[in-house]
């Protein structure tokens, strides 16, 4: 290997490494607000690629039924629950917002000649789409069962996947596609040429990672998810609502992922089942950050990334192989690190 | 300690509890309990370790379901989230204190204050500066971690979360459990200080004498009944709860009480 070949695959493991290192911070953004280990991230991550793809093909983008059937379920339990409850069917303008919403993109996503209204625009109505899925998922699938048990939890979780992966199946159909690149730039520093597309993920992963550290920190919303992680009981008290809080996380986690999706389109053919693996490899971030540290996880997750690079040019075939392997030796060390077992609430 | 004494017909229930049922699967940790918490008074409810104390908090939180009518300030609180209830100004102080132990106690209290979130920002800031006057110590470790705090300051801490809330009837769960007798002493003057700013409190405690001292009214729980109340001079003065719960060796609990 030549410096050469080096940089370039520095270049792939950063560009997968900042993927998987947004996925992570999902994964545990989630995981600690709700328990919920939240599997189907990755179709979230090949739902907007495919989504993406489809606009640029000219195919029409099929989404919007998702999310309207989705949303019709929703309405359908809360009228149930309300029913339930013995309360009156009442009328709250709130109540609106996420029908409302749904209707304007899938309306957008239907009538727009999204073929030539521009890069930006499709990956921004792209990402608009994706996001409701995230908050209509938890409160088809997650809300009626928050309070259950762990494994519960994870058993949804991968139903839900399983359900994903075959909606996307029936949505996308079974071809891999890839999109344009945001420029066809190149740069070339000495002996090294750097991709644009290179730099446009390592900034924008870089901007995300930025803006939702000081959503954290600043901002009272922020303040109350990481509330709720922290201690739940306590969130309830202050008057933070869990179900909220669980929408809310869901809703980030798929900006998140959706924005991933079209950021990896252009550098990998996306399939309708290649989020899984995308997903499960921001899983080991996360675990390397023993699903509590951010800074642990993304560091975690971008070093996969450089391993993952490094792994194609040395042994391809075993690529996956050694990806997963490592978390064997992070797992050893986390268990002899950690004292005693501690409990789940 | 108020200056203005209400005659009885006065005093409005700010809290009124009738046949209250909690229920663990088969088991029955509170049956049937009546209470009353007037406007602007200390009732304290005491007990030994598994008499439903905290069951009974939990319950008229909304943290556990339960059956029985609860009314606060005349409106039944039947089927109301816990959400609803700390809208309606009921605010409770759990035992854990659960606290948000890896944030900052500003951001504790900032968030003491969530339910008023669509107020401007500058109100919050100003209910923090009060209770930074009312609780010197936080002022002090305003940028610590809650988690970092003694367990006294974790208590001051709790309770300031709560207020900042401006709850009408604010619970406390054990305030004095594991603190240090001289810090039992502030929790208790502080406990009767907010009383005096229109603050009611029910108030769960197993320092019965210094519960006593400072309610206005108590009752005594066992087995999830209640099984003797009244005001809390007379009740310290029965026989059979000096017997039980305060005995002729727990003088110094007293001293501690103000």
């Amino acid at each position: 290997m030549n410096a050469q070949i080096a940089l370039l695959l520095g270049q792939d493991g950063f560009i997968n490494g900042a993927i998987y290192a947004l996925l992570a911070l999902s994964i545990l953004l989630v995981f600690s607000v709700t328990r919920i280990l939240l599997i189907p991230l990755g179709e979230f991550v090949s739902y907007a690629a495919l989504t993406m793809a489809s606009m640029q093909a000219g195919k029409p983008v099929m989404l919007g039924a998702m999310l309207v059937a989705l949303c019709l379920i929703g309405l359908l339990m809360d009228a149930r629950d309300a029913l339930r409850a013995g309360r009156r069917l009442r009328f709250r303008a709130s109540k609106l917002l996420m029908p409302a919403y749904v209707a304007a993109v899938t309306g957008l996503s239907v009538t727009l000649p999204l073929e030539h209204i521009g890069m930006a625009f499709q990956g921004a109505l792209t990402v608009a789409l994706v996001v409701p899925l995230g908050p209509l998922l938890y409160r088809v699938l997650f809300l009626p069962i928050a309070s259950a048990n762990g494994l519960v939890l994870l058993i949804v979780a991968i139903a839900a996947h399983v359900a994903l992966t075959s909606a996307g199946l029936l949505i996308f159909g079974p071809e891999g596609s890839r999109t344009e690149p945001f420029s066809d730039a190149t740069f070339t520093i000495g002996d090294a040429i750097i991709n644009s597309q290179t730099l446009w993920v390592i900034a924008l992963s870089f901007i995300l990672i930025a803006l939702l550290y000081a959503f954290f920190e600043k901002n009272l919303y922020g303040k109350a998810l990481r509330a709720t992680a922290v201690d739940r009981l306590g969130a309830q008290l202050v008057g933070i609502s869990p179900a909220l809080a669980g929408k809310a996380s869901f809703a980030l986690a798929a900006f998140i992922s959706g924005l991933s999706g079209v950021l990896i389109a252009p550098i990998t053919t996306i399939y309708f089942d290649s989020g899984f693996v995308i997903s499960l490899k921001g899983f080991v971030g996360a675990i390397i950050g023993g699903l509590a540290s951010y800074p642990v996880a993304a560091a975690g997750a971008v070093a996969l990334g450089l391993v993952e690079a490094f792994s194609t040019f040395y042994a391809s075939s075993y690529k996956e192989v050694i990806v997963f392997t490592l978390l064997l030796p992070v797992l050893l060390w986390r268990s002899v690190a950690q004292k005693g077992v501690k409990d789940e609430q | 300690m108020t200056a203005r004494t209400p005659s009885a017909s006065e005093v409005i229930a700010l809290l009124q509890v009738s046949g209250l049922h909690v229920s663990y699967g088969k088991i029955e940790a509170v049956s049937g309990v009546d209470m009353t918490v007037g406007e602007g008074k200390i009732v304290t409810v005491i007990g030994p370790n598994g008499a439903g104390k905290t069951t009974l908090l939990s319950a008229l939180m909304g943290l556990l379901p339960a059956r029985g009518t609860v009314r606060f300030d005349g409106e039944d609180t039947a089927g109301t989230s816990i959400k609803s209830r700390i809208d309606r100004g009921l605010a409770l102080v759990p035992e854990t204190r659960a606290l948000f132990s890896t944030m900052t106690v500003e951001n504790n209290l900032e968030l003491g204050a969530f339910r008023f979130r669509a107020r401007p920002a500058r109100e919050r800031a100003a209910a923090m500066e009060e209770m930074f006057a009312l609780f010197p110590r936080l002022k002090e470790r305003r940028a610590q971690l809650a988690g970092t705090l003694s367990g006294g300051e974790r208590q001051m801490l709790a309770l300031a979360r709560a207020l900042m809330g401006r709850p009408r009837l604010l619970m406390l769960d054990e305030p004095s459990l594991g603190l240090a007798p001289l810090i039992v002493r502030d929790v208790f003057r502080i406990i009767a200080d907010l009383r005096n700013r229109g603050v009611s409190i029910l108030l769960v405690e197993q320092n019965a004498r210094a519960a006593l001292k400072v309610a206005d009214y108590a009752y005594v729980l066992e087995l999830g009944r209640v099984a003797a109340e009244g005001p809390a001079a007379e009740l310290a003065h029965d026989p059979r709860v000096i017997a039980a719960y305060l005995g002729i060796n727990s003088k110094h609990q007293e001293r501690l009480a103000i």
